[in-house]
């Protein structure tokens, strides 16, 4: 079964009359690990949102566990990370991990021991009773990323969740990524400007075209698992990224340079 | 090119035509919101007053004529003599706004320009800055206004005295905002300068001044209407008669007779009150084009 | 930074208090200024210590009127605000006009008050320091709780919580910080509005020792009720700091935003 299906979206905004989204039709499958990628004013943002039901369709359909998005936010089927963490600075890394819990009425025990367990896969054990500010980028990412699986949701969402770190924490924490992916045997919808992160964190990599934002095309990412520092370094990893940067040359991302290409394969 | 140079003029053009009339529907709409609560406060009032008379509740106080007077009887009391054969209430208070409005102004550029003077002194001085800050700081947590009959009956200067005080109370808040927003400047355009090597000077007018102003001008906006309120206090123990604190102290002793009296001269009060921090924010609005910064 | 460090940053602080203090004593000596119009600073420690029964019982009035007058002023404002900020349309139209409020020279309306009030209680005073702090804590506090961050909002939102749990884990921990800056500012305002408002009656607590003495003349007297006005200000503006620093300890900026 499809963990999320869209059939015939469109979005648009009517302030300026802008169609953020035109005819979107996507699939995703229980276990895929699927980035959205394009340049700039792509949707791609947006349609993550709608995916999250933070933002209605204006036609179309999404569905989310063969439910609505809208019963699917109500039933707890995702959790989301955004690209600045946006975590609560007044509260304790340990209090930020267990917010989602809180929602759902968790009893104290339970939140605690979900926690301890969510602070050893992010590797942060020790740092419960810090506050955000008082941890690096990375971090707080780590953190964010914590918060976001805390309640085992089947489906994750990221939006652009390492654009504003540092490439050797980016890096490492891709390879992370990975590994709770693997562990949680989660679905995940990843949100990048990044053609070389996109690659190599997927099994699918969809490309969007801006004004009005469309899928341009589909990458099927064949790379091996588990995903090591080799990767990067596999002629077919550069095959990939090569077909990815095409399909975003026809797009016209470069012209608008929004799409990094800083990985220089 | 021509052509080129056309659509960027066009360019332009849009969206400032489109921000004026936003800006007037915006100003239209706010002047409705303002006429509306002023209606509505007076509806408020009424209703209040009908309320409590007719059922007599004396929780929180008792209403009558004397406590809450109508708001026609209010409005109607500017048009009548404040006294047998005297001028009418509106031209004594008005100048009397007059005269204690010349106070406060003479104070609030007083204080503000000692307050930004000492500023920028201490900006460059750490040494003076730990000798002198903390007692500015806590300047802010003493009740200043207590001070004001001592230094009237000091100064003996008659309405400059009453400045002397407006002053007082511009010249702290002003002083500390201004500090932190002369420090303000983001480092990095710090090293920017230094890289010119630029001047002290240089610095403090192209750099540290500009930062500052957003801070300066949220220390303007209290200190105005703080300025106000020390010219009137500062009118009550110096039996200085011309300005509107004598005018309170005046018609309050009427109050049982005429309560009218009173609410007048607190309306003209209000209004003084609120044209000095507007007059703030048209000057914020001259001086500082740019993105409004969200600071106090 | 360690005690001694710390210390030395205080050094200059501390010589010009002492200089200050000198000066003043000495001025009055070598200018032979008469007493009555600047006492020296130990004839004004000697005044608290003579008068300190009179002093005292008035001290205490004024501050039962200031925390009284701050209590009522500060919850009503938070309240509104709390209000407003459900409403948001209605909370921003009405705000340019509560700003405009706060421009009103409130204390103009302290004799009005005598006249609701009975003057010999503490009511009149009191409604004069709740009205002053109204305002300042109204505003900012409406401030706090429409300063949050959309994508605080959009988490919560993916929780799929309702509005009360928004405002319980989002809006009001935003708004604390705000709140408290407030806070503080009310608590000199109580203590102004319960003095300075007995400078149009004839009956009240330290604002009528104060008026009374300078009327004689009385400098070391007045002088002596302003440093304890003085006094009991700053231990409120303390107390408020202190269950600040204990509710905002996660804060970061705490420091910074400090007190003006």
């Amino acid at each position: 079964m499809s963990v999320v299906a869209i059939h015939g979206l469109t979005k648009t905004f009517p302030k300026g009359n802008v169609t953020a989204l035109q005819n979107i039709e996507l699939e995703i499958e229980t276990g895929e690990f699927v980035s959205l990628i394009g340049p700039s004013g792509c949707g791609k943002s947006t349609l993550l949102r709608v995916i999250g039901d933070l933002i209605q369709p204006s036609t179309g359909t999404v569905d989310v566990n063969g439910k609505t998005a809208h019963q699917g936010r109500l039933d707890h089927d995702y959790g989301i990370v955004f690209q600045d963490s946006v975590l609560f600075d007044w509260r304790t890394v340990a209090k930020n991990i267990s917010l989602p819990l809180e929602m759902l009425d968790w009893d104290r025990s339970k939140r605690k021991e979900r926690v301890e367990e969510m602070l050893r896969l992010v590797e942060l054990q020790g740092f419960g009773d810090h506050h955000p500010w008082q941890l690096s980028g990375g971090m707080q990412m780590r953190v964010a990323i914590a918060r976001a699986l805390a309640f085992e949701p089947p489906l994750l969402l990221m939006d652009e969740p390492f654009g504003a770190l540092d490439e050797m924490t980016r890096e490492r924490l891709n390879i992370e990524l990975l590994e709770i992916w693997r562990r949680m045997a989660s679905t995940v919808v990843f949100v990048t400007h990044s053609i070389s992160e996109a690659v190599f964190l997927s099994t699918r990599v969809v490309v969007m075209s801006p004004r009005p934002g469309r899928i341009a095309g589909v990458v099927d990412v064949d790379l091996p698992q588990p995903r090591t520092v080799d990767t990067r370094e596999d002629p077919h990893f550069f095959e990939l990224v090569t077909a990815v940067r095409e399909l975003l040359r026809g797009v016209g991302a470069d012209e608008h340079g929004s799409v990094r290409a800083e990985e220089s394969a | 090119m021509a052509q080129a140079g056309h659509a960027a003029a066009f360019r332009r053009e849009t969206p400032a035509r489109a921000f004026s009339r936003e800006r007037v529907t915006g100003a239209g709409f706010r002047a409705g919101v303002i006429a509306v609560t002023l209606l509505a406060l007076w509806g408020l009032w009424e209703l209040y007053r009908f309320i409590w008379v007719e059922t007599g509740w004396t929780w929180p106080f008792p209403v009558n004529g004397t406590t809450m007077p109508h708001v026609h009887t209010i409005f109607k009391a500017f048009d009548q003599q404040s006294r047998f054969d005297g001028p009418l209430l509106i031209s004594v208070l008005l100048r009397a706004a007059l005269f204690t409005g010349k106070e406060a102004l003479v104070g609030f550029l007083m204080g503000a320009s000692i307050g930004f003077v000492i500023a920028v002194g201490l900006v460059h001085s750490r040494l003076a800055q730990r000798a002198f800050l903390p007692y500015i700081v806590a300047s802010q947590t003493i009740p200043m206004l207590a001070v004001a009959p001592m230094v009237v009956v000091w100064l003996q200067a008659g309405w400059l005295s009453v400045s002397v005080i407006a002053a007082y109370l511009t010249f702290f808040p002003v002083a500390i905002n201004t500090l932190r927003g002369l420090q303000s400047a983001d480092p990095r355009a710090h090293e920017l300068l230094g890289t010119y090597a630029a001047s002290r000077w240089k610095v403090l007018w192209h750099l540290r001044v500009p930062a500052s102003l957003p801070y300066l001008f949220s220390a303007l906006k209290v200190s105005a209407t703080a300025s106000v309120v020390g010219a009137i206090i500062g009118e009550l123990p110096s039996s200085i008669e011309g300005g509107l604190g004598g005018a309170i102290l005046n018609f309050n002793q009427y109050y049982s007779l005429v309560p009218q009296n009173l609410w007048a001269t607190n309306l003209i009060a209000a209004a003084l009150g609120i044209i000095f921090f507007l007059g703030v924010v048209i000057l914020e609005k001259l001086v500082v084009r740019r993105a409004p910064v969200q600071t106090a | 930074m360690s005690p001694a460090a710390r210390l030395r940053d205080w050094i200059p602080a501390i010589v010009v208090f002492c200089a200050g203090i000198a000066a003043w004593q000495l001025s009055i000596e070598i200018f032979n200024i008469q007493k009555f119009l600047l006492p020296k600073p130990w004839a004004i420690v000697h005044a608290c210590w003579t008068q300190r029964h009179a002093l005292w019982s008035a001290g205490w009035l004024t501050l039962k009127e200031a925390l009284g007058g701050f209590a009522i002023g500060s919850s009503a404002g938070i309240l509104f605000a709390v209000v407003l900020a459900r409403f948001r349309r209605l909370g921003s139209a009405l705000m340019p006009i509560a700003i405009a409020a706060n421009a009103i020279p409130i204390i103009a309306f302290s004799p009005i008050f005598n006249a609701w009030f009975d003057p010999l209680s503490p009511a009149p005073r009191m409604a004069t320091a709740a009205v002053l702090c109204f305002f300042p804590v109204m505003v900012n506090t409406l401030r706090g709780l429409t300063s949050v961050r959309p994508a605080q909002i959009e988490v919560m939102r993916s929780y799929a919580t309702g509005e009360f749990e928004i405002f319980r884990r989002v809006r009001a921990p935003t708004a604390l910080p705000f709140v408290f800056s407030a806070l503080k500012v009310a608590t000199v305002l109580a203590m102004i509005g319960a003095i300075v408002s007995d400078y149009f009656g004839t009956f009240g607590s330290l604002g009528i020792t104060i008026k009374n003495s300078v009327a004689l003349f009385d400098f070391e007297t007045a002088w002596a009720a302003i440093l304890v006005a003085s006094i009991l200000g700053v231990l409120m503006y303390i107390s408020v700091s202190l269950a600040e620093r204990f509710a905002l300890q996660w804060d970061p900026t705490r420091q910074e935003r400090g007190t003006a």
